[in-house]
């Protein structure tokens, strides 16, 4: 680091102070949570590289990008496909909201039984620490909840950039015509924004850039079936939320890297965790950095998370786009048929989702579900209940946590996670 | 050889010594304190053992300090209430501090569980700051709940509210008894509800813990739910009785 991003980061307009203290917990919490890990694969560096530099070098690099023309784009959601801000000459980055900040100040705007995840997207803002949204030249909103739903009609008297996309909440012709007309007005604003049209190579090209990204994690999640699991749930976490902030083509680079070291592992029989480690399928709402609570105390309890089920996971990187339209039109059809099969809980009726919950917890041989919901996220919370009752039909230990970003109540959760997992031994 | 548990709570510690046969041979008690470890090695130096396992709220701490070997208070309720109740279908635990419910598989093993939320909203501790309030003895709460002819309703959970309910209660002149026994039905209430989440209806379950002393609550919970309630000689020593039979299995006894 050095002076030098001070100044950028002074530049961006931060509050530099605050931002100190974010970094100084950040790290902390890295150390203490990530480098205390065993076992690590080693490709794993470029990774805690990522988390050293994730609000420095990656911001140069995006300002060095915005100096040639890119535009910048943030988003919130699984929803705002990155293959049109690809092809339009854009970088597309997930936005701030994994920890709690400048909290008595979002709860002047917000209601206070918000959940954090949104709370949080505020927080960053009004502190002015996350430089992501600070480089944006364009800021995406999604109708996902009505908790984001409202909170945008706020948020957009705070960010002066901000987009609002709207989606549909069932999976009818009507709905995917929504998403479809969606998509075209998304692709017309952000050709408007960076002036360049997007062609048919050039979506042509994004598609393969975002697929092969995709590709990458599913090679990844298919090596962690292996019973000893070659990587620790928290490791597959972060490469799935650094997903959302890395250049894409380095990403998939460095993903199929450390996949060749744990094939090698496989293999070899070699673990991060014993053979017969209790095994665990996270489900639920979206863990965003720094968001490591729960994946931190189940993998200190005894047991190895082998997927998410979750938006930074496998709901959001599942399914690549059908790569065979040759035409504008024929390709951006291919990727409403993609993009329209996440199956988000504000979709009603939603069961395609508890299908995905059952072949998850089968493929990755889980021996419980962790249902993981934020504390007042009504769609995941609603879910929860029906999620857990259909596990345990089929015999499968189910756990629902309700929790938030703050840390009061991890040593109750504890309790609960190792009694949980005394449950599966 | 001598095996130990030693359950570390919220309130109370608790240290059961058991023989080969998974018999309490020596059951010891102490206040938690500010300093659980310092009270922890008071209770150590006056039993003999061979191994031990710690389990409570406190038991990571022991782990620390001791090197020793931990499981949950689930796990050490269900384990300790299947010894002294074999065939038994749940079991509620009701401590200091928090509290709660799980089935039992036909093995002993717990199938699932309910525990309450951060506050500690109808615990030990709940019905404690409620005696007061009242200017009642702890030990003598219940028994003089279970007096009352008829008993006034209390809406809130929290310690903090239903203290201020109980006061405007008291300044309506409404009965002592009648007002002790709402705070006993709220607890039943709440414990009930997380027996049939964790349990459901089907069989008879045992109740651990410090509140499973006072009468009132038992009678009121064995009515609510429509079973027996089944209550060890000592319900403190039930978690740490579990953990010491948990020590012996690991090691190979019965």
């Amino acid at each position: 680091m050095g002076e030098d991003y001070r100044l950028m980061w002074q530049e961006l307009g931060l509050d530099l102070e605050a931002h100190d203290a974010l970094l100084g917990v950040l790290g902390q919490a890295y150390g203490d949570i990530y480098l205390a890990q065993k076992n690590r694969p080693l490709g794993m560096s470029y990774f805690d590289f990522v988390m050293s530099e994730v609000h420095g070098l990656r911001i140069r690099e995006l300002l060095d990008e915005k100096k040639a023309g890119r535009k910048i784009i943030g988003s919130y959601c699984v929803f705002v496909p990155e293959e049109i801000a690809l092809a339009a000459n854009a970088t597309l980055v997930g936005l701030c909201s994994g920890a709690d900040f400048a909290v008595e100040e979002v709860e002047r705007l917000l209601p206070r039984n918000t959940c954090a995840l949104i709370k949080s997207s505020f927080g960053f803002k009004i502190g002015k620490v996350c430089p992501y949204l600070e480089s944006a030249d364009m800021v995406v909103g999604e109708n996902t909840c009505d908790g984001k739903k409202k909170a945008y009609e706020i948020l957009g008297k705070m960010v002066e950039n901000l987009y609002v996309m709207d989606l549909p909440q069932v999976k009818s012709e009507h709905g995917k015509g929504l998403l479809k007309a969606e998509y075209y007005r998304f692709k017309k604003a952000v050709e408007q924004l960076t002036g360049i049209a997007v062609t048919a190579e050039s979506l042509k090209q994004a598609i393969q850039t975002v697929n092969a990204k995709r590709a990458a994690i599913h090679r990844l999640s298919a090596l962690r079936k292996a019973d000893p699991a070659p990587i620790s749930g928290l490791d597959a976490l972060l490469a799935n939320q650094v997903f959302f902030y890395d250049n894409p083509a380095r990403f998939t680079e460095s993903v199929n890297k450390i996949c060749d070291e744990l094939e090698q592992r496989v293999e070899a029989h070699q673990g991060v965790f014993p053979e017969r480690t209790p095994r665990i399928l996270i489900s639920g709402c979206p863990q965003a950095v720094p968001n490591w609570k729960l994946p931190m105390i189940i993998e200190t309890s005894g047991a190895v998370i082998v997927g998410e089920e979750s938006c930074v996971g496998e709901r959001g990187t599942r399914n690549l786009t059908s790569e065979t339209g040759s035409t504008i039109d024929e390709m951006m059809e291919s990727l409403v048929d993609r993009y329209f099969k996440v199956d988000c809980a504000i979709f009603t009726p939603n069961s395609e989702r508890l299908d995905h919950i059952k072949e998850m917890a089968a493929a990755y041989k889980a021996d419980g579900v962790i249902h993981y919901g934020l504390q007042f996220c009504q769609p995941y919370l609603m879910e929860s209940i029906p999620v857990e009752n259909a596990l345990e039909e089929e015999g499968i230990p189910c756990l629902r946590i309700d929790t938030d970003y703050s840390m009061e109540d991890v040593g109750q959760l504890k309790t609960r996670v190792e009694a949980f997992i005394e449950q599966l031994r | 050889m001598r095996y130990a548990g030693i359950d570390i709570g919220s309130r109370t510690i608790e240290l059961v010594v058991v023989d080969d046969r998974g018999v309490a041979q020596d059951s010891l008690q102490a206040d938690t304190g500010f300093d659980p470890i310092v009270q922890a090695k008071k209770l150590l130096s006056e039993v003999s053992f061979d191994h031990i396992t710690a389990t409570g709220y406190g038991r990571n701490l022991f782990e620390v300090a001791f090197d020793s070997p931990t499981v949950t208070e689930i796990k050490a309720h269900a384990t300790g209430a299947w010894a002294l109740f074999p065939g038994v279908f749940g079991v509620l635990d009701i401590g200091g501090q928090d509290s709660k419910a799980m089935s039992l598989l036909n093995n002993g093993r717990v199938k699932k569980f309910e525990m309450n939320d951060r506050c500690a909203a109808g615990t030990g501790k709940f019905l404690e700051i409620m005696a007061r309030s009242l200017g009642y003895d702890i030990d003598a709460f219940g028994p003089e709940a279970m007096l009352a002819e008829s008993y006034l309703n209390i809406s809130s959970m929290c310690t903090v509210f239903a203290e201020s309910e109980v006061t405007s209660l008291i300044a309506k002149g409404e009965g002592r008894r009648e007002i002790a026994r709402g705070l006993h039905e709220s607890v039943v209430r709440r414990a009930a509800a997380m027996v049939n989440r964790a349990a459901g209806k089907g069989g008879d379950i045992v109740f651990t813990g410090g509140v499973a002393k006072n009468p009132c609550i038992v009678r009121s919970l064995a009515e609510k739910l429509g079973c027996r309630v089944f209550i060890p000689d000592d319900p403190q020593a039930v978690g740490a009785f579990g953990a010491a039979l948990l020590t012996m299995q690991a090691h190979g006894g019965q």
